[in-house]
């Protein structure tokens, strides 16, 4: 529905963006590529040159490596899993006849607006520290030993946080996508003798299909490089028991300065991030009509 | 969905929804309350809500410390400047996508939206190469053209849905009237696409506020927005919690603030486009 | 001025051919109508004359001139589109004054036709509105004094009528026709109606998958249509095409006659028949007749006594009827 010429102009607007995307995208990778098989130690500058695949072998080694592995997912999936059933709960709430609506959505989207290291530190210092935080506080009220959040379920207590940041962008979304859902294909199922259980199985699920896709495919995109609140909270400790893979090459390149295999395990993580990236769009691509 | 349902049950509704509304929102309420108690109320045992020493001290405490302004400052530059400069990268590119899509036009998309995946981490250590070559750590420009990079897909995106509810007749119609396509994206697409571009620079201003792996990765001092400015406060110092708090109050405030007042907005912007 | 040919035209989406090779010349001043069923070609063919579309080889001339590859806004045309296309965000003044202000008009000039254009049109009292503001009629009046204020060579109309309710589209008819009546400029209209092709035209294109089935006045094409396609297409109610035996006795194929071209009797005739579903106008009266030969239609007089069920004797007028060969064309 175009003509050549408006291809043509079309081509050279859509450039800038592609051309500083690819830039954005092939250089810094190029020279991640290029140090991973260098030795390259920032205490070390003299000791240079090729080093074959020893910084993968070592990265992999790490023992911390498997570990990192796993936790990214259980904090993906984790964050995910809490969003989507919460986030769908509290839009069915919302979306029922109540006063003020208007400021419990104001409420309820606040999170959204916290920097990650505001959270991570309002949550680790006034909620979740074992001495002072509010929880603990909570826990002596009820006669039970104060519970050492960050230091006995570290990876949970992230998820819990991480959770907190992200719920409001799933629950606003599947409160947008209900207030779409006409009045009169759920009065047509209640007439048709659906109970309020199968009416939301049948007919509302269905209708959240398209805006869950939406939820699962922007948080998963910010989640994966989560860093912020482990670096604040944790630091990936205990051990390595809330490591990511961002945080645990992080580790690599900033405290013990060993940028060769800090690049290594980007490389790693690029290839990791790929194929979520593929296996996202593939699975979940179709269902946005972008 | 406005139906009619009995009084009790409205009240149920009511109690339940503020109730989950008012735990979600307890941390930050909490947070502003410690922000006004003096130290030693802040971490008292039990726990003090509204009856305690109301004060400011903190406020002028952290001040003192840090310079707030300054850090402020940053931060309203960088994320007003990459969201501005993103804009205008992005305009042109959603207009070739929504008004003359070819085959390939979703891929790239999903394209742009994949070069989001990268793993910033990945490549820290090239990109900090790179800038300290070029004199750009530590500067505002530096930061404003990493977070533009950084989101010029969502940018992109975004426009591109909000562009594609935008008739393709009108923008023929602009042509037959002997628009060229400066008047017809100036004067037809972008007035029409408003309340579509104000939700994407909200929504793209929030992100840059907040975005905390560049920001703390690339700055020192001259450049440090409010996210470095808290940082700052990650190793705990004896009593803090009142201080922390007031420092945590500065660096939220204004985009709480901005984001209650844009609510209606925002909320459009916040699903992307993608949710009618 | 308004005078535009099309010679050898040609539109291929890939490997889909929308239009396999048009020509055409349209007069200055005429008003000439696209018709034809949907996807057949006629709005693409209005595109590519708007420049909206590049032709895949031909040309097209306005004037003489070549003006094949000249973008939309240089090659003088007005448009009327389907949904108006009017600026959402513009009061109905700025909408009017849009392609005055592009061409460089200076501000008094631009007041003072579009106050002209209001005028013609009865829009005055609205033109500080927006169009949402404006039913249906009145956006269409104002997408056309959009097009009218900048004296174009020629109008191009993209079914505009077909979003309008049915009384509303008789007298925007009649406007639109006196509009042209009054401007003498040349308009090309797009129809899947073939009564507004009929009413409206000064000469009809009847088209079918991307080729010109014929070229006539509107009266041309009802007396003499030059192939099956078009007598079925053009009449309201339609044609009756009759095959086989029937068709054989006049040496054609497939012989055609109108349902105002049929005597009814309930006494005698020569083709019997029961009758089916019959509509009583008031004015005329139409009934669909099982024959041997298949169902009929028959336009009679408002006053015949036929309902369903009765037996009737049809008898068609042989000066009217038409007969077409195996190709389907006409035999004269």
């Amino acid at each position: 529905m175009s003509t050549q010429s408006s291809r043509a102009t079309a081509r050279l607007m859509l450039s800038p963006t592609v051309i500083l995307l690819l830039i954005w995208m092939i250089v810094p990778l190029a020279l991640t590529l290029w140090f991973s098989t260098q030795r390259y130690n920032l205490l070390y500058p003299d000791r240079q040159g090729f080093n074959d695949f020893a910084n993968y072998t070592r990265f992999i080694a790490t023992p911390a490596f498997t570990a990192a592995i796993i936790n990214t997912l259980v904090l993906v999936l984790g964050v995910l899993v809490i969003t989507v059933v919460l986030g769908i709960l509290i839009a069915l709430l919302i979306d029922q006849p109540l006063w003020g609506q208007g400021p419990v959505r104001i409420l309820v989207i606040s999170p959204f607006f916290i920097m990650p290291p505001v959270a991570a530190l309002i949550w680790k210092n006034m909620f979740m520290n074992p001495t002072n935080g509010l929880f603990a506080e909570a826990a002596k009220y009820l006669g039970l030993p104060p519970f050492d959040f960050l230091g006995a379920a570290p990876l949970a207590s992230i998820i819990l946080i991480v959770a907190w940041q992200w719920l409001p962008f799933a629950t606003l979304i599947l409160l947008t996508a209900l207030q779409s859902l006409s009045s009169e294909e759920l009065e047509a199922a209640e007439m048709d003798g659906a109970p309020p259980v199968k009416r939301f199985w049948y007919i509302m699920l269905p209708h959240l299909a398209r805006s869950i896709t939406v939820v699962v495919l922007i948080q998963t995109i910010f989640l994966m490089g989560i860093f912020g609140e482990i670096l604040v909270t944790t630091n990936g400790g205990p051990g390595s028991a809330s490591t990511t893979l961002p945080f645990l090459i992080y580790k690599e390149a900033l405290l013990d300065f060993d940028a060769g295999t800090a690049a290594a395990g980007g490389v790693v993580a690029v290839i990791i991030a790929n194929i979520v990236a593929i296996f996202l769009m593939r699975a979940i691509g179709k269902n946005l009509d972008a | 969905m406005a139906r009619a349902v009995t009084t009790r049950r409205k009240i149920i509704n009511t109690v339940a929804a503020w109730s989950v509304a008012l735990i979600l929102f307890f941390p930050i309420l909490w947070t502003i309350l410690t922000s006004f108690k003096p130290e030693a109320q802040a971490v008292s045992s039990p726990p003090v809500f509204l009856a305690f020493d109301w004060t400011l001290q903190n406020y002028i405490d952290v001040n003192e410390q840090r310079n707030y302004l300054k850090f402020f400052w940053n931060s309203v530059i960088i994320a007003v400047g990459s969201t501005l400069l993103g804009l205008v990268i992005a305009i042109p590119a959603a207009w070739s996508m929504a008004f003359v899509p070819g085959k390939r036009t979703k891929d790239l998309l999903m394209w742009m939206l994949s070069t989001k995946m990268m793993p910033a981490v990945g490549v820290l250590v090239p990109i900090y190469l790179i800038f300290k070559s070029l004199g750009l750590l530590d500067t505002r420009v530096g930061l404003v053209v990493v977070l533009t990079l950084m989101n010029l897909p969502i940018i992109v995106w975004m426009l591109y849905t909000y562009f594609k509810e935008i008739p393709g007749e009108i923008l023929e119609a602009a042509r037959m009237d002997g628009a060229n396509l400066r008047a017809e994206i100036l004067y037809v697409l972008t007035p029409m696409a408003v309340p579509g571009i104000a939700s994407t620079v909200l929504l793209n201003i929030i992100l840059a506020w907040n975005e905390s792996f560049w920001t703390l990765n690339l700055t020192v001092t001259d450049a440090a927005p409010l996210t470095k400015f808290i940082s700052s406060f990650s190793s705990p110092q004896g009593l803090f919690y009142a201080k922390l708090s007031a420092a945590s109050t500065m660096a939220i405030a204004p985009i709480l603030i901005m984001g209650w007042f844009s609510q209606k907005q925002l909320v459009r912007g916040l699903t992307f486009g993608a949710v009618k | 001025m308004g005078q535009i040919t099309l010679k050898q035209v040609r539109k291929s989406f890939g490997d889909v051919h929308v239009i396999p090779g048009v020509d055409l010349r349209i007069e200055e001043g005429e008003f000439v109508v696209f018709v034809g069923p949907s996807g057949c070609g006629k709005s693409t063919l209005l595109r590519l004359i708007a420049g909206l579309e590049d032709t895949t080889s031909g040309t097209i001339e306005i004037d003489g001139k070549d003006a094949t590859y000249l973008p939309p806004a240089k090659r003088g045309l007005a448009m009327v589109f389907q949904s108006y296309a009017l600026y959402p965000h513009m009061s109905v003044r700025k909408n009017i004054a849009f392609p005055l202000k592009m061409a460089g008009l200076d501000q008094a000039e631009i007041d003072r036709k579009v106050e002209g254009a209001a005028k013609v049109l009865n829009l005055n009292s609205y033109l500080d509105r927006r169009p949402g503001q404006l039913s249906g009629g009145q956006r269409q009046r104002v997408a056309i004094g959009r097009a009218i204020v900048r004296s174009p060579q020629a109008f191009l109309f993209d079914e505009p009528l077909s979003n309008l309710d049915a009384a509303l589209r008789v007298n925007m008819r009649l406007e639109i026709s006196e509009l042209h009546q009054k401007l003498k400029t040349t308009m090309i209209y797009v129809t899947h109606d073939q009564v507004e092709a009929m009413t409206m035209a000064d000469k009809i294109v009847v088209l079918q998958a991307g080729r010109i089935e014929q070229v006539g006045t509107p009266m041309e094409l009802y007396k003499t249509p030059a192939n099956v396609f078009v007598a079925g297409f053009i009449g309201s109610p339609k044609m009756n095409l009759i095959a086989g035996a029937e068709a054989a006795k006049h040496g054609a194929t497939t012989i055609g006659i109108r349902p105002e071209h049929v005597q009814v009797s309930a006494t005698s005739g020569l083709w019997q028949g029961r009758v089916g579903v019959s509509e009583h106008l008031g004015s005329d009266t139409f009934l669909h007749v099982t024959t041997d030969m298949g169902l009929l239609n028959v336009r009679a007089g408002g006053d015949v006594a036929l309902y369903h069920g009765d037996t009737v004797w049809l008898t068609p007028d042989l000066a009217h009827l038409h007969r077409f060969d195996a190709k389907g064309l006409a035999i004269r």
